[in-house]
């Protein structure tokens, strides 16, 4: 009765789909989730935008004291800044950073598992449908990195825009005219970095959690 | 040897829940075979383990003992990658639910599964068109779930299980969110599936318009099989059907 060595060679593995299907199906879902997906990326959106504040206004601030011109130096003292230190980068401010990427990041790991709980019966219904694991996790992976980079291209936008308008409410046209552009250019790399590796490593312990979810919970689930 | 005729052979399923210290028998032994081409139903109340049942033969769920073997495959010795192309290319499934993707068309939900059978995206769409379209839906490529009737979104489910040609249709209570006429609809389309494509049908149901479609119709209670009859066995009676009570 065991027919199981004539036909285990018959079964082969189960097809691979390619990426351009992965990036359809993603993109769909975010789509046509539209208020669901910005929720998820205002989260990455506010964080990042934080940071990237911090970093222009620690630049800008450097680069004042820098010029050493008296009337600034009232503006700086003014606005709080030890210019005799230089103003390096503080504890206090890496600790603000530190808090906020962590609320990031727990809030996009947060948002990523409640988008997994809410759409097993879906996982489910794929998988019965022939969806390798593989599958699941490349789609989820896709959708976060999609929610993850775009979150961050727009805090880095938010907290640009915010760190100037500052600048100059803080110190005048000086702001402007003696913006680093170079120093700020570095700090929007390291945001860009930081909120698209963030938004990635969250994504992936959500997409594996999903993608191990057995087929069966697509039939127990009620709606 | 099993027999070529037979699509499905379970062979002492057993299932054994543990639900903190106490032990839950949902199956206590069921030994099973089902013919190719048939229609089957599965009719048991809720908690008699048709479900689990059904959730086992189609490959969902693992039993706690016992064989299952679908075209003489036996499930128990496919990798989890062997197991999907199984579910792929030899099942369909069809839920009380209906579970159409939300994010996806009419047209994408079956052109999905038939990217998974190995066809290019547009390869798929046509095929999907060309199912949506026999199923009667050939006016609703493009509309969402949301935008379907439960009739219309079960057609849609049936297209998404025929598009690959499956050797079975594994249908949970396909009636039971529709109303009176729809229901008989959806139970005369797979009919007409099971005929024209000749695949099994297997469908879990309290619905005693299913019967007159079935060859065949399996009683499970308890966890056991009570009684297997062909449809011509069956007599159907106000309130009872061949002397069980309706569930």
């Amino acid at each position: 009765m065991n027919t199981s060595s004539q036909t285990l060679s018959v079964i082969p593995n189960q097809v691979t789909v390619s990426w351009a299907v992965v990036l359809n199906v993603s993109w769909g879902s975010l789509r046509r989730r539209f208020l669901r997906s910005i929720i998820t990326m205002l989260g990455v959106v506010l964080a990042i935008a934080f940071l990237t504040y911090m970093m222009m206004t620690d630049d800008l601030v450097k680069a004042l004291i820098a010029l050493k011109d008296d009337q600034l130096n009232v503006l700086l003292q003014k606005a709080g800044v030890d210019i005799f230190s230089g103003g390096g980068r503080d504890s206090m401010m890496i600790l603000l950073i530190g808090l906020s990427l962590l609320t990031c990041l727990v809030g996009i790991v947060n948002a990523m598992l409640m988008s997994v709980t809410e759409r097993i019966k879906e996982i489910g219904t794929l998988k019965c449908l022939g969806a390798r694991n593989g599958f699941i996790v490349q789609t989820y992976f896709v959708e976060s990195s999609m929610q993850g980079v775009l979150g961050t291209l727009l805090g880095m936008a938010l907290g640009l825009i915010v760190g100037i308008m500052v600048g100059m409410a803080t110190y005048g046209g000086a702001a402007l005219e003696h913006f680093p552009v170079g120093a700020a250019f570095k700090s929007l790399v390291i945001a860009l970095i930081m909120g698209t590796l963030m938004s990635v490593g969250a994504s992936i312990v959500p997409a594996y959690w999903a993608a191990k979810k057995r087929p069966v919970d697509a039939m127990r689930v009620e709606e | 040897m099993i027999s070529t005729s037979t699509v499905i052979r379970a062979a002492g399923l057993t299932k054994v829940y543990s639900l903190g210290v106490e032990k839950v028998h949902a199956l206590r032994g069921i030994t099973l075979d089902i013919e190719r081409g048939s229609y089957v139903s599965i009719m048991g109340p809720s908690g008699s383990g048709k479900s689990t049942f059904f959730n086992i033969i189609g490959g969902l769920d693992n039993p706690t003992e016992g064989e299952v073997f679908l075209d003489g495959t036996r499930y128990g010795d496919l990798t989890s990658e062997q197991m999907a192309w199984v579910r792929c290319h030899k099942i369909g499934y069809i839920f009380q639910s209906f579970n159409l993707i939300p994010t996806m068309t009419a047209l994408e939900n079956v052109a999905i599964a038939r990217i998974f059978y190995g066809r290019t995206p547009r390869e798929a769409r046509d095929d999907a068109a060309r199912v949506l379209t026999k199923v009667g839906l050939g006016h609703r490529l493009d509309h969402m779930p949301s935008e379907l009737s439960g009739g219309q979104q079960q057609r849609v489910a049936i297209a998404r299980a025929i598009v690959n040609e499956p050797s079975v249709i594994l249908a949970d209570e396909p009636t039971g969110n529709l109303d009176l006429r729809t229901g008989a609809e959806i139970i005369d389309l797979l009919g007409q599936m099971k005929s024209e494509l000749k695949i099994t049908v297997i469908t879990a149901t309290h619905d005693m318009k299913m019967l007159s479609a079935s060859d065949v119709v399996v009683w499970i209670q308890d966890g056991n099989v009570i009684r297997v009859a062909n449809r011509d066995e069956v007599t159907v009676e106000v309130g009872t059907i061949d002397g069980q009570t309706l569930a």
